[in-house]
């Protein structure tokens, strides 16, 4: 089987100065993988190149026949601008558009799929509520609601159970491991090690660079999370250029 | 007659073309408003109405009060400054809000400098200030034309422009169509500036655009209704702008606008939706 994602030798950073340095390795279709690591460890700057949002400094990373449009992103702090007039039906209804375009029509059918979206979220009866009025858990279900209807192969979610309850991080888990079961790369960037003991198979532990990757419980030892921990953040406007950039490495 | 001083200016040809032309640039100004106070760009409308002066002066200068030349004078001008500002916020650290600061205040300097080293004060005073009741049959059926395109491209652009608006992330993952949508509507903005720059002017031109938006956003909280009210908001301003023009001998453009800031204010005090009424004396509180 191919690689879903393949990381060949990738650099990812801002202003030349990288904040994923040198990453290799594969994902596997299917896989349901956690990526943890300190704070400024890169794991937003890795999920936006997976995403395409950022070009990588040098090396590439391959999709495996997966498109822009079969991405599903939940980002950290997703930038919606809750003061818009737009109810709840209508926002998680654009989790469609990569179906209905423009003109597509929103009506019998796929009526039905955006309410059944709501209801796997708990916000059935939200429908017609303007998202300005959600509270945080809610507006976390929302974007999971919308995800859902994406119906993509690749999932990537950004911290998506930061500031929601137990009961909301429970229900959206739920959802997370049902798209596992239907066959879906899902990548999640988290925080709570307990949760990615219990419930995530792979683990990529990210400092920058790659401090272990593989089953979570040869991952997440002492002796890992403690190399991490000591990850240097630095950020120096007179480094020099990267040597081993110039040096080819077997992907 | 009571009624005579709502009816009686429209006896004249004039004043019932400045109506139509009101009427019809209401249609595609006030849709176009609503989307730029909701993008938070409200402003830059009017930065972009500063920015097709000197492509107005530059036609006046070549053909005269030629309203086409004029026209097509604005639209570029218009455009070149609209894209060059995308451009330089996309390639270099200078946001678009900036960048086109910059853009237009040269724009609106140079197409002072030209209009005023070439020109009369009247004819600078038209321009900047506009005079609707000088539209012509012409001027009439290129509003039209205008206002045509813009639905039409509204309706094409509607759903990615709306989700441009509240989430740009999630367009940029699924692909190009918000930055499309971006453009194509920024195009838009030109377009009815220049339209409503014929009825009120390059100065007041954005005026058609942003108070109904602004009127309807105290209406509404949905945006379906927000555009339709915006709309005959626009029309409403419009008509007694007129009304109030042809009562006071007060130039029209300056009027209509005047009346939707008077009507913008009513608003504000009473509009169900964040008015201050509703504010400050919410009634009792509800149960669920």
């Amino acid at each position: 089987m191919s690689a879903q994602l393949q990381f060949r030798d990738v650099t990812l950073g801002y202003d030349r100065h990288p904040a994923v340095h040198h990453l290799t390795g594969e994902v596997m279709p299917g896989a349901l993988l956690a990526v943890v690591g300190p704070n400024g460890a890169g794991k937003s700057t890795l999920f936006r190149g997976i995403v395409g949002l950022l070009k990588p400094l040098s090396g590439s990373i391959a999709r495996g026949g997966v498109g822009v449009h079969d991405i599903a992103f939940l980002p950290q702090s997703a930038d919606i601008d809750r003061s818009f007039p737009i109810s709840v039906f209508d926002f998680v209804a654009t989790g469609l558009w990569r179906e209905v375009g423009a003109f597509g029509d929103l009506r019998g059918r796929r009526r039905a799929r955006v309410a059944q979206a709501l209801a796997a979220v708990g916000l059935t009866g939200f429908e017609r509520r303007a998202i300005g009025t959600l509270s945080g858990g809610q507006t976390q279900r929302m974007l999971f609601a919308r995800l859902m209807l994406q119906d993509a192969r690749l999932i990537v979610l950004d911290e998506p159970f930061n500031a929601v309850d137990a009961k909301t991080s429970t229900d959206l888990l739920r959802l997370v491991k049902q798209w596992h079961a239907e066959g879906r790369t899902v990548l999640a960037a988290l925080h709570d090690m307990d949760l990615v003991r219990n419930h995530f198979p792979q683990t990529l532990l990210l400092a920058r660079g790659v401090v272990a990757w593989g089953c979570t419980a040869q991952v997440l030892t002492p002796d890992n999370l403690t190399a991490a921990r000591k990850m240097c953040e630095a950020f120096d406007d007179d480094a020099a250029a990267c040597v081993e950039a110039d040096t080819p490495r077997a992907a | 007659m009571t009624f005579d001083i709502f009816l009686a200016p429209f006896t004249d040809e004039a004043m019932r073309r400045a109506l139509v032309a009101i009427v019809v640039l209401s249609f595609g100004s006030a849709p176009i408003g609503v989307f730029l106070m909701l993008r938070r760009m409200s402003l830059t409308g009017d930065a972009m109405s500063h920015a097709i002066l000197p492509g107005v002066a530059v036609a006046f200068l070549l053909s005269g009060m030629n309203r086409l030349m004029m026209t097509l004078g604005g639209l570029i001008a218009g455009l070149i400054v609209a894209v060059l500002s995308g451009l330089m916020a996309r390639v270099t650290e200078m946001k678009e809000d900036a960048s086109l600061a910059v853009f237009y205040l040269v724009s609106l300097a140079l197409g002072v400098i030209l209009v005023a080293s070439n020109g009369s004060s009247h004819e600078l005073i038209e321009i900047l200030f506009g005079d609707v009741q000088t539209i012509d049959a012409g001027a009439l059926c290129l509003i039209a034309f205008n206002t045509t395109l813009t639905l039409c491209a509204l309706a094409v652009i509607y759903r990615p422009l709306v989700m441009e608006c509240v989430d740009p992330l999630f367009l940029r993952v699924a692909g190009r169509a918000g930055a499309l949508a971006h453009l194509v509507f920024m195009a838009f903005v030109v377009v009815n500036l220049v339209s409503a720059y014929h009825a009120l002017g390059t100065l007041l031109a954005v005026g058609m655009m942003i108070l109904p938006a602004g009127i309807a956003r105290f209406w509404s909280r949905d945006l379906s209704r927000i555009i339709p009210v915006a709309i005959v908001s626009a029309i409403v301003s419009g008509y007694f702008g007129l009304v109030l023009a042809a009562a006071t001998g007060a130039p029209a453009g300056p009027s209509v606008v005047l009346m939707a800031g008077a009507i913008y204010f009513l608003s504000m005090t009473v509009g169900p939706a964040g008015g201050l009424v509703r504010r400050f004396a919410p009634g009792r509180h509800l149960e669920a």
